[in-house]
């Protein structure tokens, strides 16, 4: 689902180039994408939900956990976004040892809620 | 084998780096016993285990270990240090004290069950071969109870603790010696028990013991340091702050399945006496320093 929003925004965004009225759209997925962000970020805070900085300093989270490290430049450190969608579903992958949370595998976190967490994570 | 590595690493390492590396000696230290195991016995599983935490804290002496967290913690220690003055499990003590004087209906006491008490606590947990299970003090005390026609206490709260936190005290600067007999093989078969369930995974947050207290010991989750297994066993029960009260070890142990969204067993069950059986086993020779406070 979000996917197709994803492809749809890259469509809109180079048709936006000809037309002033797709231009408008484009500018709404902007905001969208935004609240996404936002609502990735409730996701990563909730105590209930991803608790990342139980583990992780990041952002403005306070009093965080240093089990984990630091979630900064994370554009940088993960230029293909799916290897860190990869990386939050299971990080056993990675590391069989790993002390983090398989959010996705173990079915911590929805899909969806994944999604929202990866925009967010990916904006750090 | 396992204990090779102990002294190879610098110091001038950061803390982040070393723990990732101490997370995979650790892991090969005890896995290469764990899969081992018809050649490595518990004392090899103790010395690695031993080695581990050396590492990890070289400037710890072993005998601090005793203290938990605040053997690693100087600021959390401060604290600690200044509650102690004033200790909050010393009422329970004193109720102990009164239970263990008091008769039970028949006239008996604790100490027809109990001849060498009360200050025994460093004789549990002890293979029972009569039985052919980990008899811990708990159920001894239940036991006993119930042979003298009384109510058995609830094993996670309440009273249990009270007459617990007695005889700890009374048992303070006794040593850990907990024995795995040759002559039953079932005795090592329940300290292997004890140990998978230690290294095992569990939970929805796919935690094992060891992953915290073990591979990740003096990192922070939020503000609390993870303590050394190394030590866990010495004060119980524990007067915990977030508790308000004294609680006993197997109630840490269900709060500690609790945080990682696993089912909590069964308090004074087989999986967690038998856990209990092999943790203990890893502090021998370590000083009781019953009963004890944390935040
Ligand atoms: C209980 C501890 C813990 C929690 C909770 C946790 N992590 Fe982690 N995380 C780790 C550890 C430890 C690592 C180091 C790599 C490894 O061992 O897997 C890590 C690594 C990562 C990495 C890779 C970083 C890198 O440098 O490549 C990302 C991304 C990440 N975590 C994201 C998250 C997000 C997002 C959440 C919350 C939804 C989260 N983590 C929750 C412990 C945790
Ligand atoms: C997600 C991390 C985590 C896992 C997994 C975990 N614990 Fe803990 N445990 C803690 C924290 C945090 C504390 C409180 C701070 C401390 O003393 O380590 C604690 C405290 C304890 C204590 C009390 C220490 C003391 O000195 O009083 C014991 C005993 C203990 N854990 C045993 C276990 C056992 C056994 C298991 C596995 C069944 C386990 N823990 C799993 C995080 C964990």
């Amino acid at each position: 689902m979000i996917k197709e929003i994803k492809s749809l925004a890259a469509a809109t965004s180079t048709l936006a180039l000809v037309s002033g009225a797709l231009l408008m759209s484009s500018a709404a997925y902007a905001a969208e994408g935004a609240g996404n962000i936002e609502k990735g970020k409730a996701i990563a805070f909730g105590r209930t939900q991803g608790n990342c900085v139980t583990c992780h300093t990041m952002d403005d989270g306070e009093s965080p956990g240093n089990l984990g490290p630091p979630l900064i430049a994370m554009k940088a450190r993960y230029p293909d976004k799916a290897k860190l969608r990869a990386q939050i579903w299971d990080p056993t992958v990675a590391n069989p040892e790993s002390a983090m949370v398989p959010f996705g595998k173990y079915k911590v976190l929805t899909e969806e809620e994944i999604d929202y967490l990866v925009d967010y994570i990916w904006s750090l | 084998m396992a204990g090779n590595y102990a002294t190879n690493f610098l110091e001038s390492e950061n803390s982040m780096i070393k723990n990732r590396r101490f997370t995979k000696l650790a892991i090969a230290a005890i896995t290469c016993c764990f899969a081992l195991t018809a050649q490595a016995g518990p004392a090899e599983d103790r010395q690695a285990f031993l080695d581990a935490y050396k590492w990890k804290f070289p400037n710890v002496p072993q005998e601090e270990f005793i203290n938990g967290v605040y053997a690693i913690d100087p600021v959390g220690r401060e604290n600690w240090e200044a509650i102690e003055e004033f200790p909050p499990y010393e009422t329970f003590i004193d109720d102990g004290r009164a239970m263990w004087a008091k008769p039970f209906a028949n006239g008996k006491t604790y100490k027809d069950c109990f001849p060498d008490g009360p200050g025994i606590t460093h004789k549990y947990p002890h293979w029972d071969k009569q039985k052919g299970m980990v008899m811990t003090l708990p159920l001894a005390i239940n036991e006993c109870l119930e042979a003298n026609g009384e109510k058995p206490l609830p094993y996670k709260k309440g009273p249990i603790n009270n007459i617990l936190s007695y005889m700890a005290f009374e048992s303070r600067g006794q040593v850990t010696n907990v024995e795995i007999p040759e002559d039953d093989p079932r005795a090592l078969e329940a300290y292997e028990q004890g140990k998978k369930f230690y290294f095992t995974r569990r939970g929805q947050l796919n935690f094992s013991c060891a992953t915290c207290h073990l591979q990740n010991t003096g990192m922070q989750v939020r503000t609390e340091i993870l303590s050394p297994s190394f030590g866990h066993t010495t004060h119980w029960p524990v007067y915990r702050s977030k508790w308000g009260t004294v609680g006993t070890l197997h109630r840490r142990f269900s709060g500690c399945n609790e945080n990682i969204r696993a089912k909590a067993f069964e308090a004074q069950g087989e999986q967690y006496r038998n856990l209990e059986y092999f943790l203990t086993y890893m502090s021998n020779g370590l000083e009781l320093n019953g009963p004890g406070a944390r935040k």
